[in-house]
């Protein structure tokens, strides 16, 4: 009998040292398993100098401007703390819109503009028929700005 | 208790008790998936972001819950096998391994299906989507240190240990998309606050994820008691059957 509360305390051990030696080490990479940085880590100075990162917000409503004959498109992207303009020239996302969630991955230029060579949509995790989100924007309408 | 216990961790018990379940679990999977695609493909309305893309939801939820349920049980009967070691634990330990992988994989390749459209991209290193695929190697690690065991009692505690040191990675799939940024949205039907999906999409969901419950339950039995028929071919009580 005695031997299986041996085993079970082995196991368990193993288990728990497993466990510490895992938790570490992600703690070590926190910042490599972050998938994109917002725009006040930016400016806050977190995201990594001179080298491509992936900027993750919201596209404010009304600053997209696309260049007539051409792919290309400024935004500005926003966290409700600090904002960033975008710059991209490619393929867009089917759900890039106004408002929408956003990871660009590219660099930070001179100027401060954030130049993108790719754009991901990210979508919420609220699933509604267009009627509902209706419903909620008349009652939350005046909470977006 | 401990009679009962030991009783039920009898193989010619379970064999016989399972024999039993298949059938009920079967047709009750066989209805919940039927209702729950009918439901979610008909009946439930489009997403008024995605359109009729979510539809996805209802194959690559299900998926992905099984293959973290899936992943646990293997773990929670490998470690009862080790402390205990009871043989019918370590079989259904091996019997839930090539069902996990499967669903880990269904998810993983709906969750790309889903991307590319969405998102626009079919795969990212994200924490959500690294520890998923971290699972599908953990299970066919699992299977192959089982392959490569000639000797049932060693491939079992081999398999074991490694299957429980493993499930460490279960709540970090879970919490993935809370603990860091990432590109998968975080969770929907586990929330606080205001429900993050309306009701009419929402039971073909719980319907799909109750159906592919039961049909794991199914296809674990089956393959647990060809297990146990492989484990104690010598045995008398087989022969007595």
């Amino acid at each position: 009998m005695k031997k299986r509360y041996e085993r079970g305390a082995l196991v368990a051990l193993v288990l728990a040292g497993v466990g510490i030696a895992v938790a570490l080490t992600l703690r070590a990479l926190d910042e490599n398993i972050l998938y994109f940085y917002t725009p006040h880590q930016v400016s806050a100075g977190e995201a990594p100098d001179g080298k491509r990162f992936r900027l993750g917000g919201l596209v404010i409503p009304g600053s997209i401007h696309r260049t007539p004959g051409s792919q290309k498109i400024s935004f500005l992207v926003t966290d409700n703390k600090e904002t960033l303009p975008v710059e991209y020239e490619g393929v867009l996302p089917d759900l890039f819109r106004d408002g929408q969630g956003v990871i660009a991955h590219g660099t930070i230029n001179d100027g401060g503009v954030f130049v993108a060579d790719e754009v991901l949509a990210k979508h919420d995790e609220n699933y509604m028929p267009p009627e509902v989100a209706e419903a909620l924007k008349e009652v939350h309408g005046d909470e977006q700005t | 208790m401990w009679k009962s216990f030991h009783q039920f961790a009898s193989p010619p018990h379970f064999y016989r008790l399972a024999g039993y379940l298949i059938p009920w679990f079967g047709v009750a999977a066989l209805i919940l998936i039927l209702v729950g695609t009918y439901g979610g493909l008909v009946l439930a309305p489009a997403d008024y972001q995605q359109g009729d893309g979510f539809r996805i939801i209802y194959v690559h939820v299900p998926s992905a819950t099984m293959s973290l349920a899936a992943y646990t049980l293997m773990a929670t009967a490998a470690g009862i096998g080790l402390i205990w070691r009871i043989k019918l634990a370590h079989a259904v330990a091996a019997a839930a391994a090539p069902i996990g992988a499967s669903f880990t994989f269904l998810a993983l390749a709906t969750g790309s299906l889903w991307g590319k459209p969405m998102w626009g991209t079919w795969w990212a290193w994200d924490a959500r989507l690294t520890s998923e695929l971290i699972l599908l190697f953990l299970f066919l690690g699992y299977m192959s240190l089982r392959a490569a065991n000639d000797d049932t009692g060693k491939a079992d505690r081999a398999s074991g240990l490694l299957a429980v040191v493993g499930v460490v990675n279960v709540p970090i799939i879970h919490y993935s998309v809370e603990w860091w940024n990432s590109l998968h949205q975080g969770a929907t039907i586990i929330k606080l606050g205001e429900p993050a999906i309306t009701g009419d999409m929402l039971w073909p969901l719980l319907t799909m994820m109750v159906g592919f419950g039961c049909y794991f339950a199914t296809v674990l039995m089956i393959r647990a008691r060809s297990q146990v028929l492989q484990r104690e071919r010598n045995s008398r009580w087989l022969k007595d059957l």
